[in-house]
């Protein structure tokens, strides 16, 4: 068993996003100690491109924070190099495509496995083009996460078979004043999910309050909180540590409490949701 | 080609939210594109309301003037709403209509086709929006005032360089959170699979007509055909029927801006590498981690960082070859053919212009080159007249 496979074994999974270099690099390794502190399980660092196309105007603007302070997929390979020093916890990268592909996919994964980067999340590389990085991941032992999304229903089968570590299941497509439609659509997707595979299923909205992280807790194996989090940073900037650090407890708590019942307190505010 | 692939390019690089709207694409054009019913229609539209089949004009004094290959002027320019873009918009309209869409999206960059999008919306009865860069809602403001007379909403992308990738960006975005009732209507012959294929297709209308129309003034075929490439589309669409004519040379012009060794251009074979962006395997400019580099034209329609994959393929197997045009030697040839023949170009089919000044005196005069004029150049007036340092006020 792998840590990622682990980090579900104990609890629901809170898996807290953060922009890798966003203000900075010191700031962001600060983060990584901070959430694992207020009780993340997994941690998702984003490492930044300049066309994130599956994230909204949020996490957007932290990509280009990032990159204008230098970030590079080098700079973040070192830093968590540094961190595995402290901690065990599951570290994935979130990234798209490109940067991989031309960093060398082979390389990019060796550099994962040898700096201790467990998994990676590309949200622009679907089933049909898995092969892209599929066998350099596995010649690294790192694990390649695959998505779901609502409208995924005819493909769960193929793409659960591929997937490993968890299933990243997204529910993006609604609209504001349609909470009820997406809250039926994430738990119809989980259920069928469910139905082909043993592996976990973790959540990713625009999951913005307790409330909800412990509605969506209720329905999923594990909760994914993205722009919440990088909105903190954006406005505290170096001064983001504590605030995050805060925010953080309280999703766990919540997530602990187990309150709230599926689809209770969704709400996806337009522009703000994180694939 | 298999699975959407032009050689080792092309694929369908996009986010699961976009895959279920893209199958639905994939298989509605499958199921349309040979139907009779679809055929006829589409012909029908191309011909009374784009004004089908373009001209092939001989363009005369500018044969004379180089004093080597006779120059074939194909007017796109002389379609309905100016440019080629109409007859991808009018395929892919209609087959939204049949899909049970409602609203059409598009990206712009020159405006071109947002206007050629708007028109078909507006034509056949559909919502549209249509989302452009803010720096090129400035550099083309005439374009926006169009596109919102016809009826559509224009949305400023303020994200990244605030150009044609941005807007390419932020229409992706809109259509994985509104696919049911919503047709992406992209531009050009890039993006995730059927859309180079289709766009492509859509296209190839170009160069058929260019083949029966050289036939029956020369009784030949060309042996240059010429056009400008961003993504590509009316390049493909002019070098598809020749693809298999290997006598016919094919050239693609693309943007070096202020020039291939300066920072600011768009020149993705010359200066790119492969990538995967954009639900794409392609060129693309950009910088050793894989960021795609902010790039620049004088026209905003070419002022994209990449290229479609078709013209990536054709480029590696050398059946097509793609050169740099700065915009001093575009912004010269706008005026070459402006005073020559009278004919204002698009500052974008101006850089095919550019290509043919040079490559015609050394051909012999038994020699023909096509140039494709994509668009006409009355939208480029008043940025050739800042160009120049003229303060014009439209």
């Amino acid at each position: 068993m792998n840590r990622i496979t682990e980090a579900f074994h104990r609890r629901k999974a809170l898996i807290p996003f953060i922009t890798g270099g966003d203000p900075d690099m010191a700031v962001t390794e600060e983060l990584i100690y901070a959430l694992i502190d207020a009780g993340a399980d997994l941690e998702e660092i984003g490492l930044p491109f300049s066309d994130p196309i599956a994230e909204g105007p949020v996490i957007q603007a932290a990509d280009e924070r990032a990159l204008r302070a230098g970030c590079t997929a080098d700079k973040l390979f070192t830093l968590v190099r540094r961190v595995r020093r402290r901690t065990n916890i599951p570290l994935l990268f979130m990234t798209y495509l490109n940067p991989v592909f031309t960093y060398g996919s082979r390389r990019f994964m060796e550099n994962c496995a040898d700096c201790g980067v467990d998994g990676l999340i590309t949200p622009d590389m679907p089933w049909e083009e898995r092969g892209e990085l599929a066998a350099d991941s596995a010649a690294c032992g790192v694990t390649l996460i695959s998505m779901l999304a609502p409208t995924s229903a005819g493909r769960v089968r193929q793409i659960a078979a591929s997937a490993e570590g968890f299933l990243y299941c997204v529910s993006s497509l609604g609209v504001t004043g349609e909470r009820q439609e997406i809250g039926r659509a994430a738990a119809d997707i989980i259920a069928r999910a469910r139905t082909v595979t043993n592996l976990p299923c973790a959540i990713g909205f625009g999951i913005s309050t307790p409330a909800q992280a412990g509605a969506m807790a209720a329905l999923a194996d594990g909760v994914i909180v993205g722009s919440a989090i990088v909105r903190l940073v954006a406005e505290n900037g170096a001064a983001s540590v504590a605030p995050v650090r805060e925010f953080v407890r309280g999703l766990r708590a919540a997530i602990d409490a187990g309150s709230g019942t599926a689809g209770a307190g969704l709400e996806t505010r337009e522009g703000e949701i994180h694939v | 080609m298999e699975n959407g692939r032009f050689g080792g390019y092309g694929g369908r690089y996009i986010p699961e939210t976009l895959m279920s709207a893209v199958l639905e694409l994939e298989a509605a054009y499958e199921r349309w594109r040979a139907d009779p019913e679809f055929t006829g229609e589409l012909a029908a539209l191309l011909a009374d309301y784009a004004g089908r089949p373009s001209r092939l004009y001989f363009a005369r004094k500018m044969t004379a003037d180089l004093g080597g290959a006779k120059i074939y002027l194909k007017r796109e320019d002389l379609n309905h709403t100016g440019s080629h873009k109409i007859n991808n918009v009018l395929g892919q309209a209609l087959l939204a209509k049949k899909m049970g869409k409602t609203r059409l999206i598009a990206e712009t960059g020159a405006g071109q086709h947002g206007v050629a999008t708007a028109t078909a919306a507006a034509l056949m009865d559909m919502d549209c929006e249509i989302f452009m860069g803010r720096e090129d809602t400035e550099r083309q403001a005439l374009n926006v005032y169009r596109m919102e007379l016809l009826g559509a909403k224009v949305h400023r992308v303020t994200s990244g360089t605030m150009t044609l990738k941005d807007a390419v960006n932020a229409t992706m975005r809109e259509w994985a959170s509104r696919a049911a009732d919503t047709h992406y209507v992209l531009g050009s012959v890039m993006g995730p699979h059927p859309f180079p294929l289709m766009v492509r297709d859509f296209q190839a209308v170009i160069g058929r007509e260019i083949r029966a129309q050289l036939l029956a003034a020369e009784g030949r075929l060309p042996d240059v055909v010429v056009a400008c490439v961003g993504g590509g589309s009316n390049a493909i669409g002019s070098f598809y029927e020749f693809i298999p004519e290997e006598q016919v040379a094919l050239v693609g012009c693309e943007a070096a801006g202020l020039g291939v060794d300066h920072p600011q251009n768009a020149a993705t074979i010359a200066n790119g590498s492969v990538g995967v962006f954009h639900g794409m395997k392609s060129y693309f400019c950009q910088d050793a981690y894989g960021q795609i580099a902010p790039v620049y034209s004088i026209s905003a329609g070419l002022d994209y960082p990449g290229i479609g994959p078709e013209h990536a393929a054709l480029h590696d197997s050398g059946r097509a070859i793609y050169v740099p045009v700065t915009d001093a030697e575009a912004v010269e040839a706008f005026d070459y053919l402006s005073r020559m023949e009278g004919v204002i170009p698009a500052v974008e089919s101006a850089h095919a212009v550019a290509w043919a000044r040079q490559a015609a005196p050394a051909l012999g005069r038994e020699k023909i080159i096509v140039i494709t004029l994509s668009g006409r150049g009355d939208k480029d007036v008043a940025a050739i007249a800042r160009y120049r340092g003229v303060d014009l006020h439209e």
